[in-house]
Parts: C-alpha cells; structure tokens; sequence
C-alpha cells in the first residue's frame, strides 16, 4: 500500500493509510497529549486536549479521531491551539481536588503530564469552594478503590469494559456537570455485572480507579516490571508483575495491551490481577512436610520424593496400578498435565487420571 | 359523497387540546345533532393553527368566521346563534388585546395575512387523520412526479435549485446533503427526520408533525428515493403524543394506499417507514447522539468524520433532515425548484416558520419569506409589544442563538444576517423581550438550560458552561468581581473553539451576545450592585412611591414579615432589611404605588 504524505508542523510525513493524525504524528515522533485516548481504545473525542488545527479547516479537530488526508497541513502546537488546549486542561482542573502527594495515580498520571506540558500550576477558572469532594469513596470491595472526585469522564474505563473486558458493567450516567461513570440506576458495584477483573482500573489515566491491593505497597517509579505468566489458570494470561524494587515485594499486578507476545492482549480476570497475596503469605508451604503418626514434619525434597516413590511402588505390587488415581491441577501448565499423565499410564500403568476442573 | 353547507373547523393541535378543544367539539357535535343540523354541518379537526395563546381555535367556513378563546361551554351559542340564525357570535371573534377591535376573518387577521404559508399551508385547514382531505390539496403528487417522471439526480438537482437550507439550525443545503449521501456507495441506507425539538418553547415540528404528518412523509419518500435508501426512521421525541400518534396512523394510511411500504405507486421503489420515541434529551436532536440514540446507546455525540453521508446509522450512509426541511420537500418537487428560489434573499430561499413568543401581543407559528425584517415580524404580525412598553430585543435561535437589538430591528432574516449579528437561525425560536427583561439574568437562563442539557462528555462544554454559570449567577446575586466580564469572553470564545457538538460550540451565545449589546447591564450588576431592569431580586428592593401612595394600608396588612408602616392616608414606607422580597405588596397596592427598583 502507498503512504499518505502530509505536512505536520512544517515537516513533510509520510503515514499508512487509515492512519488518524494522532498516529501518524506518533509514527513520525511528533508529541500530541491525549487524556481520553488509548491506542487499543476506539476514539471519541472527548477530552479535546489532541485538538489540532488543520488548514482550510474552520474548527479545530481532535488528532484522536481525525483521519489523516493526503496532503493536509496540520499544526499540533499553534497558539491557537495550545490557547485551547490550555484551556480545556484548566477546565478539567476546576473541579479536581489536588491530591497528588498521596494520590496512587502520582508519577504515572496523566493529567499530571498533560499540565505539566502546558506548564499550568493552576486553573485561571477555578474560584473557592470550586474543587470536587462531595462524592464519597467508594470501596466496598476488597479489589480496586472509586474515587469519583478525580475521574475526569474520559470514558476509557466504560470503554474498556465494553470493548476488552465485555461485561458492559459501567457507563455514563445524568447529565451536565451531574455527569458520572457507574453501573445501571439504583445498582452499587457490587451488584452489578461487574466481575471485579480490573481491566479499567488499569485504563484510568487518573487516580480516580486505584488497586485496593497495592495501596501502600510503593510508588510507581519504585517498581520494577517483571513479565510473567499468571499461575491461576490455563488460559496463561501475561502479566506484569510490579516489585517494589525496595522491599523485594510483590506491589501491583499489570497487564500490557500491546504486547506482541500476550495472548490475552492485556486482559486478566479478579484473581489474576488481584489475588497474588499468597505469595508473600506466612501460611505458605515453602518446604515438603511428611506426616508420621498425624503430625506433620519438614523434610528435603529427596526424602519426601524418596517415601511418595516407595508408596506408590508398594501400592501397586500389593493392590495392583488401578488402585491409584492421578489428579492434576488447572493450575499446572498444560506441558506438566502430559507429564503427568504419561507418569499415569506409562510408569505406573493406569488410565485413572482426571483434573481438577472436575471435581 | 355527502356535502355540507358549513364546515365547523377545531383545532385539536396539543395547545388548543389542552385548552379544551375535545370536548368543545363533542359538545359541538351534540348540539348540532339536537338541532337537526348534523346532515349539514361538518366538525373537522384539524392541526395546529399557530395561535395557540388564543385557543382554542374555531373556524366556521365557508365565511372563515374566526373564533377564539372558545370553551366547551360556547358550542351552545355557536350552533344557535351562528349555525343556526346564521348571526356570528361577536364575543367570540379574536381580538388582538382585551380592549382591542375584534376581527371577523382569518384573513384580516394581521397575523396571518402578513404571513406566507407553504410549509404550514394545510396546518389548520385539513383534518390531519384523513389521508385523502391531505390528497385532495395536491398531497403525494410531489411524489408521483419523482417517482414516474424524474431520476434521483433530477430530483436532487431540483432541490439544489430551490436552494433550501436545513431548518433544523445550520443552515446546510439540503441539495447538497442529498448529493453527498446519493454519491455513498452502500448496500443500505437510511433516511431519517429529525423530531426531537428540544428548544424550550419551540414547536414549530410540533405542529407540523401534528396538522400535516403526510408532508413529512411524502418528503422523506421524495428523499429516499433521490438518496437510494429503503428504510427511514422519524425520531420524535416522547413528549409529543399527539405527533406520535398521527404520524403512526399516517404511516398506515398511506402504507395502505401504496404510497409507502413495498414498490411505491407500482414503481420498483421501496421505503419503510418507523417512528422511534425519543427520551426528550436537547442533545438528542444532536445528528450524531440522534443515531446513537435510535441505535439503543447512550444520546451522546460523536466525532466528526466520518460524516453520517458516508458512515451514519448502524454505520450505514445516512442523511438526516428536520421536520420543516422535509416537509417543503414535497412543493419543491411539485412546483419546480424556481418557484421555492423566488422567495427569500440571494442566499437564504423560501419561507422559515419562527416561533413567535415572548412581549408580543400576538404570539404563535409564524411563517415567512426569508429576507422579512425583525420589525415586521414583531410589530406586524406580532402586533408590538403588550401594553406598549418598549421594545428591548428579541432572542432567536434560543439557547444556541443570541439577541439582537432595536438597530437590528430593519435587519432582513436570513442565515448569513443573523449569524452576522452574533446569533443564529437555530430552528426558529423568537422570543422578544422588552425592557422589563434583565439580559444578564436571559443569558443565566438559556446556560442554567445548556449546562444542565449538556451530555457531559467533552471537557469545554461540561465543565466551562458550569464555570460561566457559576459567574452569572454570582453576577445576579451581587457578588459579581472585577474581571468576571472578561473570563466570561474568554470562556465563552474557548468553548465554542473547543468543544465537540453544537451545543457547546454554541451554547455561550446567548451570554456574548448581551455582552455585545448590552455590556452596560452586566457593568451595573457587578460595579453598582444594581439590576437595572430590576428583576434579579438580590439586586433590587421594593420601593414605595410616595407620590402616588394613597396609604389606603392594604399593603402593610398583606405583607407576611410586617416590614410596612406608616399612617392610614399617609404615604407609606418599606423597610428592606425586613423585607423579604415576596412582591405580595405590589400585587395588592390598588395605584401600584410599589415598584422593584
Ligand atoms: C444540541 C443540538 C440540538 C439539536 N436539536 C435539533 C432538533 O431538535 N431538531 C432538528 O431538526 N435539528 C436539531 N439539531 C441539528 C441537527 O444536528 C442537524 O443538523 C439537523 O437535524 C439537520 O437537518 P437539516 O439539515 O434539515 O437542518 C440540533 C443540533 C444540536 C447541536
Ligand atoms: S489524579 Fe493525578 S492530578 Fe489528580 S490528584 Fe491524582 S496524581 Fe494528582
Ligand atoms: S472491573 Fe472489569 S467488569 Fe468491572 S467495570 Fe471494570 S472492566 Fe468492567
Ligand atoms: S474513572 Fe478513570 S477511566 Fe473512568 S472515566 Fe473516570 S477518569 Fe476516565
Ligand atoms: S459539546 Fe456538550 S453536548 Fe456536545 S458532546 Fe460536548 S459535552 Fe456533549
Ligand atoms: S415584598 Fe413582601 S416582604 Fe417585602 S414589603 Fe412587600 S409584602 Fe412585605
Ligand atoms: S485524546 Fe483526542 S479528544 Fe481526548
Ligand atoms: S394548538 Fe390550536 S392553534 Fe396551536
């Protein structure tokens, strides 16, 4: 296919076709801020910060949802534009209560950097008593925190869910400055189809939607990012696993939409992202425990290896192999589930193995 | 056929309704039937006659004796007097004020005879239940044409020459809307009306809908024919019953005698036709929350491109059209693209029906010739401003258009001139207002409307119309600071830059308007705390004109907080810390010696 040559910012740029101007500005390295933007995201103009100004074009238009056209001439950082957008961000800032020291979202939000491009300390508009706090902290669940005083309505988490997550627990709701993200009239959260998988708690650029688990557990530039498989079931989700690089534990739980090698495109469910508490637990079994006269003591591997191989050598020459069942877990990769197997029926010769899935 | 020697026409438009017009006709009915004279009398209920204020509405034909006010109780003394002695019932006919001459005819009438009726010509003259009374006035000969002696560019072309514009408030010319969707290649299209009439106070599409539904029908078949579409959707707002319900029994009637439905007039054309109820959103009218709405999401709007031609319903090419549009649709075909184009201004063709409300002392639909001035509307068929105060604006476009003033008055309407002016076409509101009106408390009224109206999704509009707002109502209350003139300009220009849909690219024109016109009010509330129109009551006291007090003491007994004292036959006094503003003293004040100031 023949690219489409355009001009940005006085530079001559060549994009695939179907490209918007937002993506082809990033294909060619050139900056434009988005809030309610994300690239796995269906665009919707919303936010108005990506507005550009395109000549022969009376209105601004949003560089998210615009397709680029050959042979347009586009400017991302005109006066004209920056006035507006500089504008727009001021705007969000009225109602927004400043709570970056402790705000989660702290380092990593976008807001954040959208105001700190614009070099905006605070909003030209906002007058006292302007800043939102009179919706309540909603956290019920044990999983993630609403802060609805911070949501800046950009509508990523509605569309997540719609489009990734597929619950379509959440959406707009009233109207005007009433405007807010939640579940059907008259539901809380905790009764509505939400399952609870986290999928726009990710997705928020703010702090309004926070992991209850890792509050408290260190600040995001503390974090080092280790990409793993997720142990819960077969599906095999990638995570991302955030260790606070100072305490060496597990602080958060990611996924990455954009990931080449993730089959699950950056989804994850409520214990995948959600439930890796046990790993730091003081209950955790950590070595093998052999039980002699109903009491439990700890062994090495070998001895332990050593009594469960004599058992079942022992059991089948007195009994015989089909007195002995094979169970394995959903929770082992599918390579240890054949193994498993063929220890069944080529080692100890019974076809009696079964999963726990059917139970 | 039976004939009849007189025809009793009610009007049963939602006005005249609610004012009792059903069982004025019944009772007309009964007692015709009493009287014998059911054989040679006809009742006909008709649509609205845009006179709604003066409803309900009888005309008696063939001497189109204009009767108004008419209660249910009158039918007695029309069938006596009128019916039956063939004497008009003087205290019925229409006058323009209480004390006003009273006037015999409907054409004498100035409101109408200054008016140009196209698109509401069968408004109040047919039944609008009875396909074949819409037929007998040339109804479904535009679409005949189309269909059997012309191809959809002709058709389109036709349309182009009219030069029509869309009545539903930008103003695009339908010609070319129609083209663009016709050049979309598609295995589907839709064509759709726009009912939703969101506007508070307009109800021009109303009336329409409700007086000539097979106007409305017959255009979009034109339409969809020229477009290349099948299936066609009237996107009515739920608070319109009677509009619903007409439009419902039209679709059938004419579905029954193949003017819709499969292979129109025998032709291989097609067109479906459905009414969807809208949940009465402002935003809903909104083209693109329009579609999203009919498609069961959220009202909210989308971005543009892709334009509704290319990608609209269900991703489909679609075009959409307001009720008024579609509805001239069908006489622009009929009568030729020329003869619609010899009305109005160079660029503004045909009639635009306004509704006409406010300080005039007659109010209701009126049509006219594009290029008709404000002072004509006003003055003319309005008749002026009730008991003669003077004249301060008019407000047209409502809350997305803006005000214009006495040295607009001579201003020709056309879209370019009041978009000139600072204001809009929008779809045909016209509110005057006379100097009794504050402006700045106008403007607070037309955003406390937008804010609340707003669909909450871009940044500009939800949060910058709340932000002006905020400072208006702090302006009326008093608290007004230095600058607040100034952030709301540059508020109002960055929301119209800024924002996605219509309504928040409009919505602060109603503020920078006045505050184009009439700076000096907004100064006064903000640097003499003072509301010179004295209506914002935080602003202004009740005062007491010595002068013209009588001290009759009626006053000081009616007041609820006892803030009123002085002798009896002397003048008296109001203590406004104690006042609480109720107003109940003027009220009661028998030489109105009591005034807000
Ligand atoms: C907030 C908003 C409300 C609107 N409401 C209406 C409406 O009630 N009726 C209407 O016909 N057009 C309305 N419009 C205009 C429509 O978006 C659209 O332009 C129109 O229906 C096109 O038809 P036309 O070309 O015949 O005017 C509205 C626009 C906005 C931005
Ligand atoms: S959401 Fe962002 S801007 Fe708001 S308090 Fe948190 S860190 Fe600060
Ligand atoms: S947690 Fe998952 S299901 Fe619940 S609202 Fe968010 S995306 Fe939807
Ligand atoms: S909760 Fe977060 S993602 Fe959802 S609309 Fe608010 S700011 Fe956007
Ligand atoms: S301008 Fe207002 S109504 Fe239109 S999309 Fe934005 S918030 Fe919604
Ligand atoms: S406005 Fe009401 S409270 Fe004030 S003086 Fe008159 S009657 Fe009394
Ligand atoms: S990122 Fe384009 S409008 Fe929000
Ligand atoms: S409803 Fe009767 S005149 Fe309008």
């Amino acid at each position: 296919m023949q690219g489409i040559e355009a001009i940005i910012n006085g530079k001559k740029i060549i994009a695939e076709p179907g490209m918007t101007i937002l993506q082809a500005a990033r294909a060619n390295g050139i900056h434009i801020p988005t809030l309610c933007d994300h690239p796995v995201l269906k665009p919707v103009g919303a936010c108005r910060v990506c507005l550009v100004e395109v000549e022969k074009n009376p209105k601004l238009l949003t560089a998210c949802s615009t397709p680029l056209n050959p042979g347009m001439v586009v400017h991302t950082h005109s006066p004209r534009v920056l006035e507006a957008r500089r504008a727009v961000v001021e705007l969000l800032l009225v109602r927004h209560p400043l709570d970056c020291f402790s705000c989660s979202s702290n380092g990593q939000c976008e807001l954040q950097d959208v105001a700190y491009e614009l070099g905006i300390k605070e909003s030209r508009f906002a007058d006292e008593g302007d800043t939102c706090r009179s919706y309540a902290l909603e956290d019920a669940n044990p999983f993630y925190v609403r802060d609805m005083n911070k949501c800046i309505l950009c509508g990523r988490c509605i569309r997540t869910c719609d489009s990734l997550a597929q619950y379509h627990a959440i959406d707009f709701q009233n109207r005007g400055i009433k405007t807010m993200v939640q579940p059907p009239v008259g539901k809380d959260l905790e009764n509505s189809d939400c399952t609870f998988c986290g999928q726009c708690v990710q997705m928020c650029p703010v702090g309004a939607l926070s992991e209850k688990t890792s509050i408290g557990q260190g600040r995001p530039w503390e974090m080092e990012k280790v990409k793993t498989v997720c142990s819960y079931c077969g599906v095999g989700c990638e995570l991302n696993i955030l260790v606070n690089k100072k305490t060496g534990r597990i602080a958060n739980v990611k996924t990455d939409y954009t990931s080449q090698t993730a089959l699950n495109e950056g989804r994850a469910c409520v214990k995948g992202r959600f439930a890796w508490q046990f790993v730091h637990s003081d209950e955790r079994l950590t070595k093998p425990l052999i039980r002699e006269n109903g009491t439990f003591r700890e062994a090495s591997w070998d001895e332990a290896l050593n009594v469960v191989v004599g058992r079942l050598v022992q059991i089948r020459e007195e009994h015989g192999p089909d007195t002995i069942g094979f169970f394995s877990s959903a929770r082992c990769t599918n390579e240890e589930n054949f193994l498993l197997q063929r220890l069944a029926r080529e080692v100890i010769g019974t076809n009696n193995v079964d999963h726990c899935a059917h139970l | 056929m039976p004939t009849y020697r007189s025809h009793v026409l009610v009007c049963g438009g939602t006005g005249c309704v609610s004012s009792g017009s059903l069982k004025l006709q019944e009772n007309l009915k009964a007692e015709l039937a009493k009287k014998g004279l059911d054989k040679e009398v006809l009742v006909v209920q008709t649509g609205c006659h845009g006179m709604c204020e003066a409803g309900p509405i009888v005309v008696v034909y063939p001497e189109g004796t204009f009767y108004t006010r008419v209660q249910p109780e009158d039918a007695v003394e029309i069938v006596e007097e009128h019916l039956f002695k063939g004497r008009v019932v003087k205290r019925l006919l229409h006058r323009e004020e209480l004390n006003a001459e009273a006037v015999a005819h409907y054409n004498e009438l100035p409101f109408y005879s200054k008016q140009h009726r196209i698109t509401l010509k069968n408004c109040g003259y047919i039944n609008p239940d009875n396909i074949d009374e819409y037929i007998g006035r040339d109804g479904y000969q535009g679409l005949a044409k189309a269909l059997l002696e012309m191809t959809p560019d002709d058709v389109i072309n036709e349309m182009k020459i009219s030069g029509l514009r869309g009545r539903g408030g930008g103003g695009f010319p339908t010609g070319m809307k129609w083209e663009f969707c016709k050049k979309s290649v598609s295995d589907k299209k839709y064509t759709i009306c726009n009912a939703d009439e969101g506007d508070p106070g307009a109800f021009m599409d109303r009336s329409l809908l409700e007086g000539d539904p097979h106007a409305v029908l017959e255009g979009m078949a034109i339409g969809a024919y020229a477009m290349g579409a099948d299936e066609g959707y009237i996107y009515c707002r739920a608070e319109y019953p009677l509009a619903i319900k007409r439009l419902k029994r039209a679709i059938a009637q004419a579905e029954e005698y193949g003017l819709l439905g499969k292979n129109i007039l025998g032709t291989s054309f097609s067109f479906e036709l459905h009414v969807k109820e809208g949940a009465g959103a402002f935003v809903c009218g909104e083209e693109t929350a329009l579609m999203a709405s009919i498609e069961g999401e959220r009202g909210m709007p989308r971005p543009r491109p892709p334009f509704p031609a290319n990608k609209g319903l269900w991703g489909k090419p679609s075009n959409i059209n307001n009720v008024e549009t579609w509805a001239n649709v069908p006489q622009i075909i009929l009568n030729g693209g020329a003869w619609y184009a010899s009305m109005g201004t160079e660029k503004s063709k045909g009639t635009k029906v306004f509704a006409l409300t406010g300080k005039v002392k007659n109010t209701g639909l009126v049509e006219v010739p594009m290029g008709t001035t404000i002072r004509e509307v006003v003055f003319d068929i309005g008749g002026g401003i009730i008991n003669d105060k003077k004249f301060k604006a008019v407000q047209i476009g409502g809350p997305s258009g803006g005000c214009l003033t006495e040295q607009h008055l001579d201003l020709p309407i056309s879209y370019e001139s009041l978009t000139g002016a600072g204001a809009i076409m929008g779809s045909g509101g016209l509110v005057v207002v006379d100097e009794e009106t504050c402006m700045v408390d106008m403007a607070k009224f037309f955003l406390e409307f937008t804010q609340a109206e707003s669909c909450g999704k871009c940044v500009p509009c939800r949060e910058g119309t709340k932000k002006m707002l905020d400072i208006l109502v702090r302006i009326t209350e008093g608290n007004g600071k230095p600058g607040d003139i100034e952030k709301l300009e540059y508020l109002g220009n960055q929301i119209k830059e800024a924002s996605l849909c219509g309504l928040g690219q409009t919505a602060p024109n109603p503020v920078l308007t006045t505050l184009r016109y009439f700076r000096h009010e907004y100064e006064a509330h903000i640097n003499e705390k003072k509301c010179p129109a004295g209506v914002c009551s935080a602003l202004t006291n009740y005062v007491i004109d010595p002068a013209k007090c009588i001290g009759c003491t009626k006053c000081a007994r009616i007041c609820p907080v006892g803030a009123i004292s002085g002798e009896i036959k002397k003048p008296h006094a109001i203590d406004t810390e104690k006042c609480v503003k109720c107003g109940a003293c003027a009220e009661a004040c028998p030489v109105k010696a009591i005034a807000r100031r």
